[in-house]
This record gives C-alpha cells, structure tokens and sequence, in this order.
C-alpha cells in the first residue's frame, strides 16, 4: 500500500512537530518531577505543551496525506549557506579578533551572495561599514567591545 | 477631570528634550525602513532593543513605538511610488495608490494618506487615552486562573486572526511556549531542555529568536528572489490634493480610523488586519465599486488611517493587560521586562507616567511625522534607490552585533543563526514564526500562573471552568476554536482578505 504525501509542506511540518514535541514529552516525564496538584513540579507545564504539540503534530501529518497542499518548495542552498556561515564566522572571530575584523568578515563573505561580484565595492563597504559600527557601538554608545586582536 | 491630569502628567514626560529627540529618532527610522522593502518594524524593533538598554525606560519604549507606527506612515510610500509595499500593513495601499500615482496623481495620494494617517494616529491616541484605564481597573481584579485563560485566548485569538494555517500556527504557538521554558526553572531551580549546556542555565533570549527568525531568516528568503524597482521618481509635485479628494476621503478616514481602532485590540489584529478590512469595506460600500483598483482614492485614505490606528490601539492590550496581540507588542513587552517592568495592569497605577508619557508621545510623533514626511518625500525616495546587494550585509551586521551586545557571547549569535535555519525552514513549510514569539514570551508566564493558581486553588484543574471570567474567556477560546474548524467559509473569507 503506497501512501501518497498529498501535502509536501504540511507533512514535513507534521514530522518536525511530532519530533520536537515527543522530545519535549520524553524529557520532561523522564527527567523532571511532575510534582504534585497543589505544588506543580517542572515537569508538568512542558509535559503537557509537549504533548499537546506532539497531538498537533500528528494531526497536520494525518491532514497532509488526506487534503492536497503545496508540496515542499526548494531549498535556497545558496544564500543560506552564505548568510549563516558569515554569521557564524562573526560569532567565531568577534571575541577574539575585535569588531573590526568580525565586521569586516561579515560583510565580505555575506555578500557572496549577491548576483554579480564586485569585489572593489565589496571591500568599500566592508570598510565604511565597519567604521561606521565601530564608531558608533564603541565609541558612541560606550558598548564594551574588542575592536581588534590586540 | 482625571483623563486631562493624566495627559498632562502624559506631556510633561513626552516633550522633554530627550524624549522628544528619541521620539524623532524613533518616527525617522520607523519612517525609513517603513519606506523600505525587506526591513520591517519586527526586525528593526529586535536590531535596537539592545541598544535601548541604556536607556532609561521610557525613552526607550518611546522610540520603540516611533518605529511601529512611524513605519505605516514610511510603507505607504513605497507603495504609492513603487507599487511594492514597504510594510505588509502597506500591501492595500498599492492597490489604489499606485494607480493614482501613474495617473500623475502621486502628490494627492502621498497627501491624503500622511493627513489620513494623522487624523487616525490622533483619534486612536485619544482611545488609548480613554479606555485604557478603566480595562486596566478591570484587569486589576483578575487572580491567576482569570490571567491564564487570557493567556489562552489571547494566543489562540492572535493565531485565528492571524493568517495561514491555523492548526499550524498553534503547532508554532505550542513550540514557542515550550522554547520559552529552556533554562533554570525559577520555582525549582533545575534545568529544563538545557543539555547541559551552561550558556542556556539563563534560558534563551527573545532577542536571540526573534532577530533569527525575523531578521536572518527574512534576509535569506528575500535573497533567494530579486527584482529590479522602478521608482516612479517623475515629479512629485503639487502634493495638494483638490476640494474633491478631500470631500471623497473623510468619510473613509473616518471609517478606516474606527474600524483600526477597534481591530488593533484584539489580539491578532494590528495594522495588517486593519488596512485590509478597511479596503473591503470602502470597496463595499462604494457607490461604484468598480473604480477600486484603478485609483479610488478611497482605497488609499481609508487603509491608511485603518493601519495608523490599529498600530497604535494594538498597545492597549500589552499595556494593560499584559498580552502580546502580535509580534510587534511582543517585542515591546519584552523590552519592558528588560528595564525591569513587569507588565499587566499594575504598570498604569505603579508607573503612570511611563503609560501616560507613551501616550503622550504617540501624539506628538504623529505630528512629527505628517509634519517631517511630506518635505521629506524625496530623500525617501531616493532612499529606495539604495540597491538591496548594500543593504543587507549591513542589516546582518547590525542584527549580528546586536545579539552579541546582550552578553558578549559568541554563543548568542551562534545561537541566532540556529534560530535564522529554523525560521527558514519555518517559512519554507508555511508555519508562521509570529505565533512562535508570542508563545515564547508568555511561555514562562503562563506556567507561573498556572502554578499559582494551583496553589491557591489547593489543585483543582476545574478552577479555569468555575471562575466566571475565566469560563467566559474558554467559551470565547471554544467558539473560535469551533469556527475556524466547522465553518469553511469563514476559513476561505480569510484566505480570500489575505489572497489579495
């Protein structure tokens, strides 16, 4: 018997809810106390909202064979390894490194994202930009940051 | 009279030198990124929250506020120009708006939307003025079982509304309540969900979630399409709109100004939900309907006094009440609680010049605005011309600095870019991340509300159905809960308001 995903998106929504609430219900009936009635404990609040989301879950992924829906669009690999990669490349740097360089580091591998590379107009606004933010986090603002590796 | 004492209480805090000039801040840079695409109120709100730390609390929410409304003013720029709308409150504006300005009626449009939008923005300050004070009164009386259910409702409420799946954006409320329990339980003092990793014993902070699933999850989806603008930047001139425009638009203002005013309330509602009602409505009651789409200038004043005037009545719930009725006042709640206000009704007895300098500012930013934006037009204009590829490499930055500025944690931004693939995702599957935040910032209240009710009530989980306002609330939660599910038509005239 061939099941049919009819709606793609809802059936991986489904999937992600019924994971994360099951995680929710599992870890919180086997690790916190339930407590009592009167004293409820830390596990009750989360067992029963991981519960219910679980529920939820199930239902959407019930719906998602029986009702048509979008199927699942593509994945924009591109920008969204650049996005989040730059950003993780600023978190990396940042302490140690300073502002300056994170910031700068930020802009150049972010915008490699854009259609056409520019790279003298990439490195202009590396700089400006960085300037700018130094000038007014640090200095403006007073925001205890590194500026540089020193 | 009590409601002059405390407006002029309102003023005296508003119009000092430094609450005027983060007010100005504010509305300018609501106004600008209102003006443009891709930046909205949310992620900007998020991208200054840190910075407001050093402020004191009332500069702070008085420029918060600034951007909210301010933006309604700037989206209506765009869409009468550019014809993409610079705010999703905006969308109707272009509709009507657009066709006016090919029609070289650019100027009467920009016009009437700016005084249209003023007239509201007064109108509803006066409401908020009026009306807060005796739900607040109301609120005061509630315990916690009566607080939970309006917890409940106010969610399931702003999910109803709200658009897309609903059985989804409940999945999505439910998964940001559960979020917003990650760290130290206060009450036990163990670690929930932590994974004993020590940089979450805090929990995880709204900025993080918010500036990830706004913020970089919104850059990514608007890199994967691009598109050229073409600015209709042919003289504006002649922004005085004729005799005739203006007798055609006062009765739409003054029916957009109503209906935003009471829909910015409910929880759901806001300035999106006004501005597109508002349009049906004009459109329905038109003597020739027909005109609708092809530069009735109704369709323009109406929409935008409706989303000036939700924007603004949309904080009476969060200031009295103490409920969210969207992201944006959930972010304002937020960054309540970061300078240590705890919000619910107690704020307007405990703190009055805080609600009432607020107050007070929404009416002079609304001045500030209709006064600065019609000069201004041309440098927003210009502004738009600013290509995308610049903009959001500095948009990251600043989101990214942001969220490291909360603690200096690298694991913060880290953490962001997490939460930044999970609002992807979340958008790739049609779950919409606002009901996640909303759940996530009354996450943790609910469950102390709960508790307490627990407590006082000796254990008895039928105390929700006994206490009469609580029982009213769950009814209320029930007969929505009912309607969206048995009555498809209301299902498709949502769809149908949000397909345009």
């Amino acid at each position: 018997m061939k099941i049919k995903i009819r709606s793609g998106k809802d059936f991986y929504a489904g999937v992600i809810f019924i994971f994360l609430g099951g995680l929710g219900v599992v870890l919180a009936y086997s690790r916190y106390s339930m407590g009592t009635r009167t004293n409820i404990g830390p596990g009750l609040f989360p067992f029963i909202l991981g519960g219910v989301l679980t529920l939820l879950g199930l239902l959407i992924l019930i719906r998602s064979l029986a009702f048509a829906g979008p199927p699942l669009g593509k994945l924009a690999m591109k920008p969204l390894m650049i996005v989040l990669g730059a950003v993780i490349a600023f978190a990396l740097s940042v302490n140690h490194l300073g502002l300056a360089f994170a910031a700068a580091v930020l802009i150049i591998l972010s915008s490699l994202a854009r259609d056409k590379l520019n790279v003298k107009e990439i490195m202009i606004l590396a700089l400006l930009l960085a300037a700018f933010v130094i000038g007014v986090f640090v200095y403006g603002l007073g925001l205890p940051f590194k500026v540089g590796p020193l | 009279m009590d409601l002059f004492n405390n407006l002029t209480l309102g003023f005296s805090v508003a119009l000092t030198f430094i609450n005027l000039s983060y007010c100005l801040l504010g509305v300018l840079v609501g106004t600008l990124i209102g003006v443009l695409p891709g930046l909205g109120p949310i992620a900007t709100i998020t991208m200054l929250l840190p910075v407001t730390f050093k402020l004191p609390p009332i500069s702070a929410l008085i420029m918060l506020a600034g951007i909210y409304y301010g933006a309604q003013y700037g989206g209506s720029t765009t869409s009468i120009l550019v014809n993409i709308p610079g705010e999703a409150s905006s969308v109707v504006t272009c509709l009507d708006g657009y066709q006016m300005a090919r029609q070289g009626r650019a100027g009467p449009a920009l016009a009437i939307a700016a005084l249209g939008s003023f007239f509201a923005g007064c109108v509803s300050t006066l409401v908020i003025a009026m009306f807060a004070p005796p739900l607040a009164e109301v609120a005061l009386k509630f315990g916690p079982a009566e607080y939970f259910s309006m917890m409940v409702l106010g969610l399931v409420a702003a999910v109803v509304l709200a658009r897309g799946s609903v059985i989804k954006a409940i999945a999505m409320v439910f998964l940001g309540l559960l979020l917003g329990l990650v760290g130290t339980d206060v009450n036990s003092g163990i670690q929930r969900y932590t994974f004993g990793v020590s940089e979450l014993w805090d929990g995880i902070d709204f900025v993080v979630v918010a500036m990830g699933m706004f913020g970089f999850a919104e850059i990514i989806s608007n890199l994967e399409s691009k598109g050229e603008l073409k600015v209709i930047t042919g003289k504006v001139r002649n922004l005085m709109p004729t005799i005739s425009d203006l007798k055609a638009s006062y009765k739409p203002v003054l029916r957009g100004t109503a209906l935003g005013s009471l829909l910015g309330i409910i929880p759901g509602g806001g300035a999106l939900l006004a501005s597109f009602a508002s349009y049906s409505l004009e459109k329905r009651l038109a003597a020739d309907p027909s005109r609708f789409g092809k530069g009735a200038i109704e369709g323009v004043a109406a929409p935008e006094a409706a989303n000036n005037a939700g924007a603004q009545t949309s904080f009476i719930p969060m200031l009295t009440l103490g409920i969210p009725p969207n992201a944006v006042m959930a972010l304002m709640i937020g960054a309540m609680m970061i300078h240590g206000i705890a919000p619910g009704p107690q704020v307007m007895t405990q703190r009055p010049e805080l609600f009432w300098g607020l107050v007070s500012s929404m009416w002079v930013g609304n001045l500030l605005l209709v006064v600065l934006n019609l000069p201004l037009i041309g440098v927003w204009v210009r502004l738009l011309t600013v290509p995308y590829r610049l903009l959001y490499p500095a948009i990251l930055l600043f989101c990214c600095i942001g969220v490291y500025s909360l603690s200096n944690k690298q694991f913060d931004v880290l953490l962001t870019a997490g939460f930044g693939l999970a609002g992807y995702l979340f958008l790739k599957l049609d779950c919409e991340p606002a009901p996640l935040l909303l759940g996530f910032i009354l996450g943790p209240m609910m469950e102390e509300y709960l508790r307490r009710a627990m407590i006082i009530y000796r254990g008895d989980p039928t105390v929700f159905f006994t206490q009469p306002i609580s029982l009213a609330m769950l009814i209320v939660v029930a007969f929505l809960l009912l309607l969206m599910i048995i009555a498809p038509t209301v299902r498709h005239k949502r769809e149908e308001a949000f397909q345009k």
